[in-house]
């Protein structure tokens, strides 16, 4: 049995390369094992092609994953790079490790919902607060898909699982979370639309400290029923028409495909349509206060936010705050780390 | 009614009764300094509450001219300046004993005690005449208690000036001077009053300039500081702080750009044991030395991802400070009661390296041992030191160290290697000891490969095959089986014709070479062997057998190393004999010749022991 299946590396003659002379394909990984469908293999698609976009070199990037079936996409990508699938919700401490050791490492982290939201909102929270240079995507499908469907802490009130009682408790929106906490870069995007989230995500591994993606993510096994609130049918039946803008360009390759004040529908796997709003012409994404309001507004509408909602360029990353050496710890001569037989001679002298 | 004491020079303990949080520890530093200044060899255990102020806080000073300076238990001079302990304080009086109280105060009459001496000295009065504010009223007052016990004791009052000038330099020099009358009036006023010095005295022995007094936290931060850790993640806890607290000292010390300001090492304060110890996990993963200090607690919510690194070949050094357990237990008590959760710590099979240090000086050694282990085996290692160990002062020769040395970095491929490979499997023994290479993060782009911590094979490959699992787990196994060779050898201490042994460990050692030296004198002989690390080595095993009868000497409830032992030996658990101390005061030579006499039937009438009987022994049975 194996749940990660290798790609033939193949190379056709005729794929464009990039910067360095690499095509789409090298920075692909196995083939995933998700369900047929999966938004999160969508993710996994914008991942790649940001990656190559930017010319990353694949083996310079730690991709790190806690548990669940999120957790299990960075398998998918980029195979020339070191992965880390580590334990449920506890990767943004392997990444603070990681990072501390090595701050030339381009890190990318991929979770989940019940990883964050749940038993690694803790880690989520403090990982924000160090503002690790990190790319952190959360794959938001509102349930636990490994252990069957069971509500995650982002499902909304009145939700509806396949089997059982409706939830009833408020969720945690991981965007409005990070706001208040000081994240430094704050997006939302949907999987289904990979010309809004790739250069989210291009825009996310250009910032310099702790960078957010939540990406709705609908899991199509359990939680794209009647009464689902992540399904389209229960969007579509609450949608409000309400124009509004998208992200901020950061790179000039960056370009949206639809018009500012407009609304987008997307299509879902079910051939259904939800509709994804852009912000409004005014907004301000450097203006923590006003990005809150404006995405709990969209929240108390039932409308989801989506686009760079906050960013802050000028905020010092983990090492910045602690005045790190430029070169990576891991690089750093011994001779340069132990004081010697000298030093510990005067030392002791202290001690009597 | 005093009991002539015959005159016990550089042979005595004194207790110190206080309250928390007024200075009291200074004071007692100062004395116990003083004391180790004078050549004479000098322990001091710090009794203290969980508690930031007001509460009771005891220090207790054994000096012993042979050396011999575990817990005393027993005490010739009570100083008892906190009234809410009189009553139990004077309890712990030997008969014949003094008691140095704050005559302020009248003793309550229900405590009278009429087999001990009274020394009344109205410190708190005379500091409140001398002094001016309530604080330095209350703190002067501490100090003076010192000067009272040096009139007492003897205690050199130069070296005492001496420290205070030192300790507050050219910069404070009226703090030091008020310091130094408090001093002083306690000293005169005892000069004056009582009969100095006491029987109980100290006098000065060939100071020895290759002996240093340190704790062992300090140690276990100065050892991470020479083993060139960069990585430390830690969550407060008692008796751990001090490593953090020490390491973040030297570093700002050693490793900072003294123009830029720049650090080579980056310090988490985690927001709880499990990402400190992610945290660490992350680090050494990307190649960095890392650790976290922590406790028994710490250890507990720790558990997951150690099964994680044991599984996934991460190394990560644990220091774990042990305190006295279960749950939050006595956070401010000692204890070794995370022998067995640390052996096999995390779910699964996994089976883990632990070093035993025995003092401050072994703390030093050990950490810069774990790293080089933990490379070297890719797996976690813990260094059991204990709250006696890390926060109390100890006398020990100074730490040396070799320039020579260089990190055991364990087979870790660099880019040159990984370019000629054809192919690099993660989790593929080559040479047959049980140790796979392994590759960092951001090297070569051949070097990738997946960590998890769910099932994988040789090859690092996501697997649920029976085979393919078990063949990773059992060369993990012969991995660690290998450390037994590698991790430090117990320690012997024979003595002629023996037939018992000891088998202890850590911060047993003082009361257990006391003990045995104390019934060798008597006509006993026992071997003495201290563990030192974990999977024992074969000689371990070797001395159980070569013994009618081993005692296994530790301080928690359960005999945890003896049922170590009984696992990993598989000598019957019922072959060893417990000797246990678990109250959370560092072991006494008394605990363990009761225990010995106890358990062998053996008598200490008069002081000394009758024939050996061969009590005991018919209840053997080797395995």
């Amino acid at each position: 049995m194996t749940t990660s299946i290798p790609k033939p590396r193949i190379r056709f003659r005729g794929l464009a390369t990039n910067e360095i002379g690499l095509t789409r394909r090298d920075y692909e990984g196995a083939m995933s094992t998700l369900c047929a469908g999966c938004g999160h293999d969508s993710i996994t698609a914008a991942i790649v092609r940001a990656f190559w976009e930017l010319s990353i070199p694949p083996h310079t990037v730690a991709k790190l994953s806690g548990i669940g079936c999120s957790s299990k996409t960075p398998t998918y990508f980029l195979r020339d790079a070191h992965g880390f699938n580590s334990v449920h919700g506890r990767m943004p401490s392997i990444a603070t490790g990681a990072n501390a050791a090595n701050r030339n490492l381009v890190l990318i982290g991929v979770s989940g919902d019940g990883d964050s939201l749940s038993i690694g909102l803790g880690q989520f929270c403090h990982a924000i607060r160090r503002n690790v240079d990190m790319l952190y995507i959360l794959e938001n499908n509102g349930v636990y898909g490994l252990t069957k469907g069971q509500f995650s802490a982002s499902a909304d009130i009145g939700s509806r699982p396949k089997r059982g009682e409706p939830n009833r408790q408020p969720p945690i929106d991981p965007v409005l979370l990070a706001l208040s906490l000081g994240a430094t870069f704050v997006a939302r995007s949907f999987s289904g639309d990979r010309d809004q989230l790739v250069p989210i995500i291009k825009a996310g591994l250009a910032h310099k400290g702790f960078a957010f993606i939540d990406v709705i993510s609908p899991c199509v096994t359990f939680n794209d029923h009647e009464g689902s609130t992540k399904s389209y049918r229960f969007t579509r039946e609450h949608k409000r028409e309400v124009v509004h803008a998208d992200l901020v360009p950061l790179r000039s390759e960056i370009t949206v495909d639809y018009p500012e004040g407009d609304t987008v529908g997307v299509r879902m796997h079910d051939g259904t349509t939800v509709r994804l709003r852009k912000l409004a012409p005014d907004y301000d994404p450097r203006d923590r206060d006003a990005a809150y309001a404006y995405v709990r507004r969209c929240q108390a509408e039932g409308e989801i936010a989506t686009g760079v909602l906050y960013l802050d360029t000028g905020a010092p990353d983990m090492h910045g705050i602690d005045n790190t050496t430029a070169t990576p710890l891991t690089e750093l001569p011994f001779e340069s780390l132990c004081p010697g037989s000298g030093e510990l001679e005067k030392l002791m002298a202290q001690f009597r | 009614m005093r009991d002539p004491f015959l005159t016990r020079t550089n042979d005595f303990a004194l207790k110190i009764a206080t309250v928390n949080g007024t200075g009291s520890a200074s004071a007692n530093s100062l004395l116990m300094q003083a004391i180790f200044r004078m050549g004479i060899p000098v322990s001091g255990k710090n009794v203290f509450p969980s508690n930031i102020q007001g509460l009771p806080t005891w220090y207790e000073i054994r000096v012993n001219a042979d050396g011999h300076t575990a817990r005393s238990g027993e005490f010739e001079l009570l100083v008892a300046m906190n009234n809410a302990t009189y009553a139990g304080d004077i309890e712990e009086l030997r008969p014949g004993g003094w008691l140095l109280f704050d005559s302020s105060w009248p003793l309550p009459e229900s405590i009278k005690r009429d087999d001990i001496q009274y020394l009344g000295a109205p410190l708190a009065r005379m500091c409140a005449e001398a002094f001016h504010g309530g604080r330095e009223k209350l703190l002067m007052k501490n100090i003076a208690y010192v000067g009272a016990i040096a009139a007492l004791i003897n205690v050199d009052l130069d070296i005492i000036r001496t420290l205070l000038e030192e300790q507050f330099g050219a910069r404070k020099k009226a703090l030091m001077e008020s310091n130094y009358r408090a001093v002083a009036l306690g000293y005169d006023y005892a000069r004056a009053n009582f009969d100095c010095p006491l029987p109980i005295r100290l006098e000065h022995m060939p100071f020895r300039d290759d002996l240093i007094l340190i704790d062992g936290n300090t140690a276990l931060a100065l050892g991470c500081l020479y083993a060139g850790a960069t990585v430390g993640a830690w969550y407060p806890i008692t008796p751990a702080t001090s490593v953090m607290d020490a390491f973040r000292g030297f570093c700002n010390q050693y490793r900072k750009d003294p123009e830029t300001g720049e650090r080579r090492f980056y310090i988490a304060q985690a927001e709880d044991e499990l990402a400190a110890a992610g945290v660490v996990i992350g680090a050494s993963w990307a190649g960095a030395r890392a650790f976290t200090p922590t406790s028994g607690p710490g250890i507990s919510l720790m558990s997951e991802f150690i099964g994680l690194a044991y599984y996934a070949e991460v190394p990560a050094v644990f220091l774990d400070v042990q305190r006295t357990g279960p749950s939050t237990g006595m956070p401010t008590r000692t204890q070794q009661g995370d022998l067995l959760l640390c052996a096999y710590a995390s779910h699964g099979d996994t089976r883990h390296i632990c070093l035993y240090p025995a003092d401050p000086g072994e703390c030093f050694t050990m950490a810069v041992q774990a790293f080089d282990l933990a490379e070297r085996y890719q797996t976690p290692v813990f260094v059991l030191s204990d709250l006696d160990i890390g926060m109390n002062d100890w006398v020990c020769r100074k730490f040396e160290w070799d320039d020579s040395y260089r990190p055991d970095r364990g087979k870790v491929l660099d880019a040159e290697t990984l370019e000629k490979m054809d192919a690099f499997y993660r989790y593929l023994d080559t040479d047959g000891d049980g140790i796979a290479a392994r590759s960092l993060p951001g090297v070569h782009p051949r070097g990738a490969y997946f960590t998890r911590g769910s099932g994988h094979d040789r090859y690092g490959r996501y697997t649920e095959d029976s085979d393919a699992y078990r063949d990773v787990m059992d060369r993990i196994a012969r991995k660690v089986d290998g450390a037994a060779d590698a991790v430090p050898a117990p320690v012997l201490r024979r003595k002629d014709n023996a037939k018992y042994g000891f088998i202890s460990l850590g911060g047993c050692d003082a009361a257990v070479r006391e003990a045995q030296d104390y019934l060798a004198a008597r006509g006993v002989p026992v071997d003495y062997m201290r563990v030192r690390g974990f999977p024992f080595p074969a000689s371990v095993e070797e001395f159980i057998r070569g013994h009618e009868r081993c005692f296994v000497i530790e301080q928690n409830r359960d005999g945890q190393l003896r049922t170590l032992l009984a696992i990993e030996t598989g000598i019957a658990r019922d072959d060893l004999s417990s000797i246990l101390a678990y109250g959370g005061m560092p072991l006494s030579r008394q605990q363990v010749v009761d225990g010995f006499l106890a358990a062998t039937g053996l008598h200490d009438g008069n002081g000394m022991i009758s024939a050996p009987a061969r009590n005991g022994a018919g209840e053997r049975t080797t395995a």
